[in-house]
């Protein structure tokens, strides 16, 4: 830097592969376990020189927890939630940066009160919406006691119960999390950036509004977009407690979830070879992500949460 | 805010903004009701009878001295949450900045953790503390003479939560204490140096004092995961014991509200938790507006 | 946004009272479960059964995650009109079931569809555990189990101790000083452990010497019961065990991942007490050693041990369904009372067998000269007719209890709270608890 120290330096590099090391640790020493055999694994201390199994104890994960079938699931319920996500609240940022009308300011102020609540410290009504989304409409029904109206008009006996359950489907999966008010307070951030010329020009020539948008803005978003598609995905794969209590059909399980089925039990042979290997494999998906689109996670990171 | 210029049209704004307010209303708005309304309810989980009770769960709540001791825990596993993956973060970074030839490297080495899931974080770690077979419990217990046993002692398991809590989150802060050292004026370090202070000097009176609001932002979001998304860890982890001692309050939501079928409580506790969360949140703004009045 | 507009679709759909069609295709009932993996298995083959044994009705089973998530789901399901016909619900969540308003009782059922069933011939300590206090069944026992105590016999061997007797239990006192000889003379780190303590060490243990667990006869007669489990015995018990802790005769092997049955396997402990459907599991992993099993310990003194309690999981029949469709539930369960589903189910799963006939007939075979471990918990269940107090519990909340049982437990082997102050905390906190649910319910 400005003047020279070695022996700094020196310590400087040994404390940076000593973190490293820290914190690859857990990753390095799961490989590990994920190429031993059974009673190589549950030797106390288990051996640091990798075995031979890797291949035989991945297929046995693969297939004992059903993978394949989870990670979709999974895969399914991070893209949905990304797509959605940066859908609704890049066109919702569209409606309130570049319009004016009524109840724009209503409209931003009601999606901006939900900032940082996550699904978790509502999760119990959420889930009873999920259960019957149209429960709203039921109650406002009942509350009318339009039954003994719609009975009152025809002459016979009616009574209406709707409902529609997002229980065990991937749009309850992903609906409840695609509200979000960040992305829209990001892309509303972004557009109030974005020179006015643009839009007095794109006026001047006639182009419509979504002409504006497809032409000029989304194409200039695009950093913003591919930063949050790497965490919206992130954070898509990896919810537990919502996916925890809408699916109940294992075949619609997500794959974190999933991973509770290869943990070692109280009852069960101590298997640690099998379920790191399951934790290695539905860890990676995201994992690449993060790894391959590392600098606009890094922007995306530090853009969404200031 | 508002563009000067800007387009007009009757119902094309209203049809663009409508999915996000639909969504807004359908999951947030409603069930949030939901919420308050059913805290002040006891009803049977079959929905077939149901009593407006005022507050007589909250009630229960503030004189159960378990649920005392949930808030108790939450605070101080998020505190310690925030200290451990806070300081190694940014450690890691301040070393990171000085070595210049290996900056990519290392942050390709260190972020991926954020992309594991909690959950699975708890599974690693809980490999690594097992009592019986973890190498990390074996040198604890080896090493340090500690009867490191997180079945059975409070403490040992809220150590483990908070590892496997901790470990996750160091590549964040680390991402965001790196972005912040990058934006420190060179200009000013040099000065400094030219007037003959140390590497150590720099970084505490330059450095540091630049870093503290992406200190206080951080804190403020190492405690909001702490508080909800570490859920999955504590369900795969330790399921809140033993003894109750690692049953975090968005925890024993689910426990109470799901397991144990009492609606009322369990929905008044998510209020509870909810105003939590407004009040961090308004801190939080209100805290960085002045850093950013006083810097500007 | 298309789930949005099928809402729409359903906006407009309205149920109107129409009796249902008859069609020529049997009729659906459907069945919610919590049995997975292996077990799964076995309950669909008996579905598979009962589907081919007649054409009137199609019973569909489907497994709902583990039991509190097949309980949610049933719930969930029945609060928007779609739950299914039957449910199967754990033992804790009984009372919450019996109270629902949601339900068809069993014995109602049968009497209503003049399906003749001789109650008498079902093992009567399962049957009690799911009666109301007027003595009438509500729900099906489906699968029920009871703890026994296993023991390592080569431990035993090399400590010089005789094996034990599979229907005589022995004293406490006695097991006292078997696993001091163990551990004494080094044999095992630990003489015992022990599986879902508060169900082993204060539900079984109050119902085997005919102690109360709560008042109104352990919640049968009142929602205004209160737990009982600070009396003197139970305190003593408890005392004992954790003075046991202390010179590790006993070992807390904790709820989950460290199980009890892992020490036991690991021969880390000599005595290890669980229900006995851990007998297929053990004949699975416990291969280096012999191993058997024995009824529960008594205390010195007991001239009649009572029976012990079960617990698992039974069929709930749910209200909202036609008479025609109750008629096939009602053949359903009587079906899976069958001798032939009964031994099936017994033998592949290792829960009991619920009726008598099933269990003479599986004698008869000779099936428990063969498997003489099978027996023990049997014997155990029926050595004595069940009294107010040894037939079940029937408690609100009692997920709730359980686990604050367990955690004051947990106080006590932790060193945190004496045995006495943590058993009058964890009835103060239950009975706050049982306040609510009464208040819920009033």
């Amino acid at each position: 830097m400005v003047e020279k120290t070695p022996l700094l330096d020196f310590l400087t590099y040994a404390f940076l592969i000593l973190g490293i090391f820290i914190v690859g640790f857990p990753i390095i020493y799961s490989l590990i376990a994920t190429t031993l055999t059974l009673d190589e694994v549950s030797r106390v201390p288990m051996p640091f020189i990798p075995g031979d199994q890797f291949m035989v104890n991945m297929k046995e994960a693969w297939t004992r927890g059903d993978l394949g079938t989870q990670i979709l699931n999974s895969f399914v319920m991070a893209s949905g939630i990304t797509v959605g996500k940066i859908a609704v609240s890049m066109i919702g940022a569209f409606s309130i940066v570049y319009f004016d009308y009524r109840f724009r300011v209503v409209a931003f102020a009601s999606v901006f009160c939900t900032l940082m609540l996550p699904v978790e410290v509502r999760i119990l009504p959420t889930y009873e919406m999920a259960a019957n989304i149209l429960s709203p409409i039921q109650t406002m029904w009942d509350l009318l006691q339009l039954d003994r109206l719609a009975t009152w008009v025809s002459g016979h006996e009616i009574s209406v119960n709707l409902n529609f359950s997002l229980l065990d489907s991937y749009a309850g999966l992903i609906l409840p999390l695609v509200a979000s008010a960040t992305c829209t307070f990001l892309f509303r951030q972004f557009f109030l950036t974005v020179p006015e010329e643009l839009c007095e020009a794109a006026k001047m020539d006639g182009a419509s509004p979504m002409m504006f948008f497809r032409k000029i803005l989304f194409p200039l978003s695009k950093t913003n977009i591919a930063a949050l598609v790497v965490i919206e995905f992130v954070y898509g794969y990896n919810q537990y407690l919502w996916p925890l209590l809408i699916t109940t059909n294992p075949k619609m399980t997500t794959a974190v979830i999933g991973l509770q089925n290869l943990i070692p039990q109280a009852d069960d042979l101590p298997e640690w070879n099998i379920a790191l290997c399951g934790v290695i494999l539905v860890m990676l998906p995201p994992v690449l992500v993060v790894l391959f689109m590392q600098r606009w996670f890094v922007k995306g990171l530090i853009e969404k949460e200031k | 805010m508002i563009k000067r210029s800007f387009f007009k049209s009757r119902t094309l704004p209203y049809l663009l903004i409508f999915p996000q307010v639909a969504v807004t209303l359908t999951f947030f708005y409603w069930p949030a009701f939901q919420g308050i309304i059913q805290s002040f309810l006891l009803s049977d989980p079959f929905g077939r009878r149901s009593q407006f009770v005022w507050f007589y769960n909250y009630v229960e709540l503030f004189t159960d001295p378990l649920y005392l001791k949930s808030i108790l825990t939450t605070f101080i596993f998020s505190i310690a949450v925030a200290f451990v993956s806070i300081s190694l973060g940014l450690f890691i970074a301040a070393m990171a900045n000085r070595a210049i030839r290996a900056k990519a490297v290392t942050r390709t080495l260190l972020i991926w953790p954020y992309a594991v899931a909690p959950a699975i974080s708890g599974i690693m770690w809980l490999f690594l503390l097992h009592p019986s077979y973890g190498i990390v419990a074996l040198g604890i217990k080896n090493w340090l003479g500690i009867d490191w046993n997180p079945v059975l002692y409070g403490r040992d398991a809220m150590a483990m939560i908070v590892m496997a809590s901790a470990w996750k989150q160091v590549s964040y802060n680390f991402v965001f204490f790196m972005a912040g050292m990058q934006a420190v004026p060179k200009s000013l370090i040099e000065a400094a140096a030219i007037d003959g202070a140390g590497p150590f000097k720099r970084f505490w009176f330059i450095s540091f004092p630049l870093l503290s609001p992406t200190f206080f932002f951080l804190t403020v979001m190492n405690i909001i995961y702490s508080f909800f998304e570490t859920f999955g860890i504590i369900h795969t982890v330790t399921q809140g014991g033993p003894g109750g001692s690692t049953n975090i309050l968005v925890y024993k939501v689910y426990q109470d509200g799901f397991v144990g079928l009492n609606l009322g409580s369990s929905a008044a506790q998510s209020v509870i938790l909810m105003s939590l969360i407004i009040v961090i949140t308004f801190l939080q703004f209100k805290f960085v507006e002045k850093k950013v009045q006083y810097g500007g | 946004m298309k789930p949005l507009k099928l809402c729409m679709l359903f906006m407009i759909v309205a149920c109107l009272a129409i009796p249902a069609s008859v069609f020529a295709e049997p009729l659906t009932i459907n069945w919610w479960h919590a049995m997975r993996g292996p077990r799964g298995d076995l309950v669909e083959h008996m579905i598979g059964e009962f589907n081919a044994s007649q054409s009137e009705y199609k019973v569909v089973g489907t497994n709902k995650g583990n039991y509190d998530e097949t309980m949610n789901a049933g719930v969930a399901a029945f609060r928007a009109k779609k739950q299914p016909h039957v449910l199967q619900v754990f033992e804790v969540g009984t009372q919450t079931m019996m109270l629902s308003g949601a339900i068809y009782p069993v014995y109602k059922l049968m009497k209503d569809t003049k399906i003749d069933v001789d109650w008498s011939r079902y093992l009567q300590a399962v049957l009690s555990y799911y009666m109301n206090a007027d003595g009438n069944l509500m729900s099906m026992p489906f699968n029920s189990s009871t703890p026994v105590m296993y023991y390592n016999v080569d431990m035993f061997a090399k400590a010089g101790v005789a094996p034990l007797s599979k229907t005589d239990p022995i004293t406490w006192d006695e097991l006292g000083e078997i696993t001091k000889k163990i551990v004494d003379a080094g044999i095992a780190p630990a003489g015992m452990v022990t599986a879902w303590q508060s169900w082993t060490q204060i539900e079984n243990y109050s119902a085997i010497h005919n102690i109360p667990f709560a008042s109104k006869a352990n919640g049968y007669e009142g929602l205004d019961c209160e737990l009982k489990i600070n009396n003197p015995q139970v305190v003593k018990h408890i005392t004992r065990l954790k003075s046991w802790a202390d010179d590790n005769r006993f070992m807390y092997g904790g709820q989950k991942y460290q199980g009890p049955s892992a020490e036991f396997v690991a021969q880390n402990a000599a005595i290890y007490i669980d229900s006995i459907s851990a007998i297929a599991k053990l004949k699975k992993s416990a291969n280096d050693f012999k191993w058997d099993a024995a009824p529960l310990p008594v205390e010195a003194g007991t001239i009649k041990p009572q029976n012990s309690i079960i617990g698992g999981a039974s069929l709930w029949v749910l209200n909202g369904h036609s008479k025609k469709e109750y008629k096939g539930v009602a053949a359903f369960l009587k079906f899976m009372a069958s001798n032939e589903m009964q031994e099936y189910w017994h033998k592949g799963s290792g829960y009991f067998p619920i009726t008598v006939d099933a269990y003479d007939s599986l004698k008869s075979k000779g099936y428990y000269d063969a498997e003489p471990l099978q027996e023990v918990g049997i014997s155990q269940l029926n050595r004595a007719i069940p009294t107010k107090i040894s037939r079940g519990l029937r408690l609100g909340y009692f997920v709730q209890i359980r686990n604050i049982i367990n955690e004051e437990l947990e106080q006590v082997w932790n060193g945190k709270k004496s045995p006495q102050d943590a058993l009058n905390d964890a009835v103060s906190r239950s009975n706050d608890q049982l306040r609510t649910f009464e208040k819920t319910y009033k």
